[in-house]
């Protein structure tokens, strides 16, 4: 958006690739909407996609019918894979906004190449995420409980508890990430209303587009609502991962009652967050030749900013480890040994592999600008942030204070089918996305274009 | 769209008439190259007195503001009144839910326990605020309009893709179909048409 600021700080290696022009940047990405025709590699990936769609339903409806005991929870581990699971994508979310939001007002311009999927895959991540607390309720169609509303059973919920300031944080996101998302499409809508052959999608373009037509006016009060939606998004995402990180921290069990989860939980994540746009980015690139506009810079700097996100996760992990011993309190000192000892060990040890030492290859260039590999780097990454929330959940319940209360958590194949069910949701969204959708942002790219530039003097 | 067409019937069919028979002009519509041609025209129209004017970019120019002489926007101040709202909102309501409405005495703990409505109420300022911003900007900008009079020109199309437009109305005061013609023919642009009501 601040085009105006371009020129001055000429980058060496440029975020969209000589030779375009308004005309052709909007061309090549609305191609990929409009002209392009459906190949069968789009089908093929939909289907699979929408496959395990189907599994999420046929698994949820098996739990409608028989109720949470179809899962592997039970006491001592109540939370079992709906909250590690709502955590994992709620964390991955994050990234969305991060790039959308902060790196706007930060003037990183790069971010604009891959802001508008970056936020469809927030939205799409907090949609899987907030499945799970309410399928995970037990009487699931009763969710509307958790809102204050007059009712006559004389209720009201308790604003004291975390749990509920959940039930806020997370619907807050949800509308504002969607209306950041959508305020931003409005005028790549017109764009496609303007450019469509067929008269179905000028009517469905146009009637999303609501009669945009670029007038300066408009612009100006867009300009400014996009920017202060940019800066409301921004102290909201860090409250988001925060509060999540309060369900955990307020409660008083050995490894969950500590002050560094907030910072640690927003670290790790937009950690995740980028190792899934960097998922997302690579194949998008190399499938829709995309390599003009999501430069070897994006993804140098996406892997830049995974590699610190990195270090601040692996401080907040010997931090813990510190703490519990510094703590004095052998009730936390037990969780730490057991964690990495303990039946859940393997678990623990995997995470410190995929998490703190396979990501430390980043520092060399060589890596970071190998496509192949920083895609795989990425995949453990996201595996790594599992194990992550597993490891959390899992540990500091299964051990209670009283070892005759002690247990095991072992995930059932219906837990499974639900967490791979939301992966395939997830993907089937993203694949209608690129399909319906531009899947970068057409007019934010014409303004990083050197023609964008106004030259002549203030007065005229 | 349905409209389009008939309208563009209408209009060459009127064409040949008399100035005084056409249809009742929008305006005259100016189309530009690049943003700086577009910026240099309508810092002239407006230094010529035109006032009721707009120009229509593929995205935003901020010299424009300038240029066509617009004020500050009322969004600031219209979100800032959002957020204040969905503050005093917020925690009025975790008060009333938490003091009056279901108060529970737990271990004679103060049942107005503030620093527990703080996360609550923050995060209702932001969706409130949020709303503001995005209703307030379509409010202001007039949207949803589905039909405007400047999608008769058929031209007007490349203002989403590549193309600067300069529209001068003809409800301005100084508006004239020949002189402000002459105007903006001067100013070298690539076409001048003139928009129908």
């Amino acid at each position: 958006m601040q085009f105006q600021d371009k020129p001055a700080s000429e980058p060496h290696s440029p975020f969209i690739a000589p030779g375009h022009t308004f005309g052709s940047v909007t061309e090549k990405i609305g191609a990929i909407v409009l002209q392009r025709p459906t190949g069968w590699g789009w089908l093929g990936g939909f289907a699979a996609a929408f496959t395990l769609v189907l599994l999420l339903l046929f698994a949820v409806a098996y739990l409608f019918v028989r109720g949470v005991g179809i899962w592997g929870v039970n006491v001592p581990v109540a939370w079992g894979f709906a909250i590690v699971n709502f955590v994992w994508w709620i964390g991955i979310g994050h990234a969305g906004t991060l790039i959308s939001a902060i790196l706007l007002l930060l003037h990183q311009e790069w971010r604009t190449s891959i802001n508008r999927f970056a936020e469809a895959m927030t939205l799409f991540a907090v949609a899987c995420a907030g499945l799970f607390p309410i399928l995970h309720l037990g009487r699931p169609w009763l969710f509307y409980w958790l809102f204050p509303y007059p009712n006559t059973m004389g209720l009201q919920p308790q604003f004291r508890s975390p749990l509920v300031w959940d039930v806020f944080a997370v619907s807050t996101y949800m509308t504002i990430s969607f209306l950041f998302w959508f305020v931003g499409l409005i005028p790549d809508l017109a764009t496609l209303r303007d450019r469509s052959q067929s008269r179905a999608g000028r009517i469905i373009y146009g009637m999303l587009a609501m009669g945009w037509r670029g007038s300066a006016r408009h612009w100006q009060r867009y300009e400014t609502a996009y920017l202060l939606l940019a800066g409301l998004a921004t102290p909201l995402v860090v409250s988001v991962h925060t509060v999540v990180s309060l369900d955990f921290a307020v409660a008083l069990l050995p490894g969950w009652h500590t002050t560094i989860f907030p910072p640690y939980f927003v670290a790790g994540a937009i950690y995740s967050g980028f190792a899934m746009v960097l998922t997302l980015a690579i194949p998008l690139r190399a499938a829709y030749g995309l390599h003009d506009f999501i430069t070897e810079r994006h993804l140098q700097n996406m892997a830049k900013v995974m590699l610190a996100t990195g270090l601040i996760v692996a401080y907040g992990y010997m931090m813990e480890g510190f703490m519990s011993w510094y703590s004095g309190n052998r009730f936390e000192m037990y969780t730490s040994v057991n964690r990495l000892t303990g039946p859940y060990a393997p678990a623990y040890w995997a995470l410190m592999l995929c998490n703190v030492i396979v990501p430390q290859a980043l520092w060399s260039a060589r890596i970071r600008s190998h496509t192949v590999a920083l895609f795989i780097i990425a995949l453990i990454v996201n595996t790594g942030m599992w194990l992550e929330r597993f490891v959390i959940v899992i540990t500091s319940l299964h051990r209670d204070f009283l070892p005759s209360s002690w247990g095991n958590y072992l995930p059932t194949p219906w837990d499974w089918a639900t967490f791979v069910g939301t992966i395939g949701l997830f993907l089937a969204l993203m694949f209608l996305f690129i399909r319906l959708l531009p899947m970068i942002s057409i007019f934010e790219m014409r303004t990083l274009l050197p023609a964008a530039e106004v030259k002549g003097g203030r007065e005229g | 769209m349905e409209k389009q067409s008939p309208q563009a019937a209408d209009a060459s069919s009127l064409a040949p008439h008399p100035s005084s028979l056409t249809p009742p002009l929008y305006g005259l519509l100016a189309e530009f190259d690049n943003p700086s041609d577009l910026v240099a025209a309508a810092r002239r129209a407006h230094a010529a007195g035109y006032r009721k004017m707009d120009a229509y970019t593929p995205f935003p120019v901020e010299e424009l503001n300038d240029a066509l002489g617009l004020g500050q926007t009322w969004m600031a101040p219209l979100v800032l009144l959002g957020g204040i709202l969905g503050a005093a909102l917020g925690y009025s309501l975790q008060y009333y839910v938490s003091v009056i409405d279901y108060p529970l005495n737990i271990g004679g703990r103060p049942l107005h326990s503030w620093p527990a409505f703080i996360p609550v109420t923050f995060e209702l300022t932001i969706l409130s605020a949020g709303l503001f911003a995005v209703l307030g900007m379509l409010a202001l900008n007039g949207l949803p309009m589905p039909h405007h009079p400047l999608f008769n020109a058929p031209r007007f199309a490349l203002a989403t893709r590549d193309r600067f437009f300069l529209c001068i109305e003809a409800a301005d005061p100084r508006f004239s179909r020949d002189d402000t013609w002459r105007f903006l023919d001067r100013m070298g642009p690539r076409s001048v048409t003139e928009v129908e009501m």
